[in-house]
């Protein structure tokens, strides 16, 4: 198939026509663990939390003390809302630490003019309005800002649902940590807050998961299995409209996919199938 | 004067309660039940004891403004009379509108007269809400608005106890679209120290404790954020509940009526509000111990906490309503559907559209060429 990324197992290169091409590194192990665990955790934590908001599964009318249904059910969730907040964690420090793909920086892409540029082409991309999505290795502008949104929704997730947590146990580390935020917003908000989240998170994973397979196949990047093995693709001929050669300004931002593939290199020494010097 | 409640605040508690007939024992009991409300361990019993023995009745001015007199009935109730509702009767009551004899500018020297005599020392139940709307003239009484009449006779006050909801947080008369400006005391008095006991009615054994702890150890209860003693509001209904291992079983009541409700299981799917409410009415219950809203069939409507008419309204439902700026009320649920949908279509329409722009504006395939080309 066509879609298919033609250059499997070579390394990323710049071609005669100064263009880049090849298998970059770009998805570091901490952000693919936390992006699988976060996906599990939703999953589980959507599911377990709608149970526990609507508990649609009749119980037979057996004795009380042979079931536990709805107790399992909370358990799996405030244990997978532990394990989404050691995620959490691990993937925000990594966005000091992690490569330039993996920074915070990628998730404001409005800062540079670059950006910007990048911004506003991936939304003429969805509308239409271009033929061919912008070229970038780690998230297109577009989507980091996405991205933005959505680690705001995890952390608004996470701490409410640590709030509720905290009623059960009050003067408890949880309730301590999180009380004061009931006399600012009434506790019935706080689970409406909590309720409405899971749906946004739902829709942004559906629209995520559309789109990763849409730029998959647009860009032939190996966007997907990018997220299990790492590694991403240029392929030159799929951008034949682009102009890979507009200057590269910034230092961060993800300007322009030499300048990209040259820190990328720079900063891979450690691969041993990336291109040595 | 003498028109008012018999009153000598310097009598013992005891004593007043031997005359009245409540016995040795009687009084040992209450006391053993006084430290079980307080969640105090058994062995303060004897302290709380000779405190009651010894210690003077205090004064006790009672304020009722936007009420229903619902407290001063919970406080009043004797249908048989036990220990604790003769504490509360003789308790100093030196003004209370809705019991005292005296009528008129009497009524009012009274009240001055106990702020004057035990400047410092007495305590203050505010019962109802404050109206602070158009200066306040929604709540009127001897000429005086309510707000002035509670900041004058709070201010040398040893203390001041919100009895209900609507004293504390505003309640009733404070829910939306709240045409009196109705708040809470906590939302004008400072500088005093307040002791929230909010419920619909408060719980008179809480009142109560309350009082058998200022006796005994001369000083309030710890609190919690909202200012309530945390021995009556320190967990949920909802953890002490008799019906929770129902909820734990997943075992829930779908309708008035059903078998499951005739059985007593959980009433969380009825709207119960047990998990959003601080109390002890599970515990404690209510008419001496004879039952409690759950424990007669119906959830908890969480009349105890703060905004209760408009986040809690929806006395079947668990989650309040989302009212949306174009005036429809929606549920978390169908406003989540509804954001699913919309991504869903979003979704839906961008792939028909691209499938169109396949057909119309083909990519070139040249990628193909340089796979066949690679060794
Ligand atoms: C079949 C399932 C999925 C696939 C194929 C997939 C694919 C990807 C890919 C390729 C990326 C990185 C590329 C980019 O910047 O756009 C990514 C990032 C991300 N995905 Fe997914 N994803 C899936 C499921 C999910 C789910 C269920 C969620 C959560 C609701 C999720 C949340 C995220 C987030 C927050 C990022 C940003 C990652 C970061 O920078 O740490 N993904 N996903
Ligand atoms: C993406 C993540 C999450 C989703 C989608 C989610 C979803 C839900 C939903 C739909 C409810 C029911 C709300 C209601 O109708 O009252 C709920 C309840 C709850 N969630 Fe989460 N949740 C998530 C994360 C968390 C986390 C991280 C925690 C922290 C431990 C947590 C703790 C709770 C608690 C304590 C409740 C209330 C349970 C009860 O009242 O019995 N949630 N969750
Ligand atoms: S009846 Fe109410 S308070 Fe009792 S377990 Fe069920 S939800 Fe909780």
């Amino acid at each position: 198939m066509a879609t298919q990324p033609v250059l499997r197992g070579r390394s990323a290169d710049i071609t005669a026509a100064g263009v880049p091409a090849g298998r970059i590194y770009v998805w570091e192990i901490p952000v693919r663990l936390t992006h699988w665990v976060n996906a599990l955790s939703i999953v589980m934590l959507s599911f377990t939390g709608y149970y526990i908001a609507r508990p649609y599964l009749a119980i037979s009318p057996q004795e009380t003390y042979s079931h536990f249904f709805m107790g399992y059910i909370r358990f799996t969730h405030f244990l997978f809302g532990y394990i989404f907040l050691a995620s959490l964690i691990l993937r925000t420090y990594w966005a000091f630490v992690g490569n330039q793909w993996a920074s915070w920086r990628a998730l404001i892409p409005f800062v540079t003019p670059e950006g910007r540029g990048l911004f506003r082409q991936s939304v003429e991309f969805y509308f239409f309005a271009r033929r061919e999505p912008p070229v970038v290795l780690g998230h297109n502008a577009l989507a980091g800002f996405t991205y933005a949104i959505i680690v705001t929704l995890y952390f608004i997730q996470v701490f409410t649902g640590f709030a509720l947590l905290g009623l059960s146990d009050p003067g408890g580390f949880w309730h301590t940590m999180t009380g004061w935020v009931f006399s600012l917003v009434h506790m019935q908000w706080i689970r409406v807050i909590h309720h409405v989240v899971m749906w946004l998170l739902i829709a942004f994973a559906l629209q995520h998961i559309y789109v990763a397979f849409l730029i998959d196949a647009e860009e032939s990047n190996g966007l997907i299995s990018s997220i299990l093995t790492g590694y991403k693709f240029i392929v030159p001929e799929r951008h034949k409209h682009t102009d890979l050669h507009a200057p590269a300004q910034a230092e961060h931002g993800p300007d322009n996919v030499t300048a990209q593939l040259t820190t990328a290199t720079a900063t891979q020494p450690s691969d041993p199938r990336s291109p040595s010097a | 004067m003498s028109l008012t409640v018999e009153r000598n605040p310097s009598e013992s508690l005891a004593r007043a309660l031997l005359s009245q007939g409540v016995s040795r024992r009687d009084f040992m009991k209450f006391c053993t039940a006084m430290t079980a409300v307080l969640a105090l361990p058994v062995r303060y019993t004897p302290r709380i004891a000779q405190a009651l023995e010894t210690a003077v009745r205090p004064p006790v001015i009672w304020l009722n403004f936007q009420d229903c007199a619902g407290n001063s009935e919970s406080f009043l109730r004797a249908n048989h009379p036990t220990v604790s509702e003769l504490v509360l009767d003789i308790l100093s009551i030196d003004y209370q509108e809705v019991i005292m004899a005296a009528a008129g500018h009497y009524a009012e020297e009274n009240r001055l007269n106990t702020m004057r005599e035990y400047k410092g020392k007495y305590i203050v139940v505010v019962e109802g809400a404050i109206p602070l709307a158009d200066d306040g003239i929604y709540c009127v009484i001897g000429g005086h608005t309510a707000i002035d009449i509670l900041k004058e006779t709070a201010k040398d006050a040893a203390a001041v106890i919100t009895a209900g909801t609507c004293s504390a947080y505003g309640g009733i008369p404070a829910a939306a679209p709240n045409p009196t400006g109705a708040v809470g005391v906590r939302d004008v008095l400072n500088n005093v120290p307040l002791i929230n006991m909010p419920g619909c009615p408060m719980n008179v054994q809480n009142l109560t404790a309350l009082i058998v702890h200022y006796m005994t150890f001369n000083s309030l209860p710890a609190v919690d954020h909202e200012g309530r003693p945390l021995f009556a509001y320190g967990s949920r209904i909802h953890d002490d509940c008799e019906r929770r291992a129902h909820f734990d079983a997943g075992q829930f009541v779908e309708e008035w009526g059903d078998e499951a409700h005739r059985k007593g299981w959980c009433l969380y799917k009825m709207g119960c509000k047990g998990p959003q409410t601080a109390h002890n009415c599970s515990m404690v219950r209510w008419n001496d111990g004879m039952s409690w809203p759950v424990g007669a069939g119906h959830g908890c409507v969480g009349c105890s906490e703060p905004h209760f008419w408009d986040t809690m309204g929806g006395l079947y439902e668990r989650l309040p309503h989302v009212q949306l700026p174009v005036g429809a009320e929606v549920t978390a649920s169908q406003l989540g559907a509804g954001i699913v949908g919309l991504a869903a279509a979003g979704i839906a329409t961008h792939a028909v559209a691209s499938g169109i722009r396949a057909k119309l504006d083909p990519i070139d395939r040249e990628v193909t060429k340089v796979e066949e080309k690679m060794p």
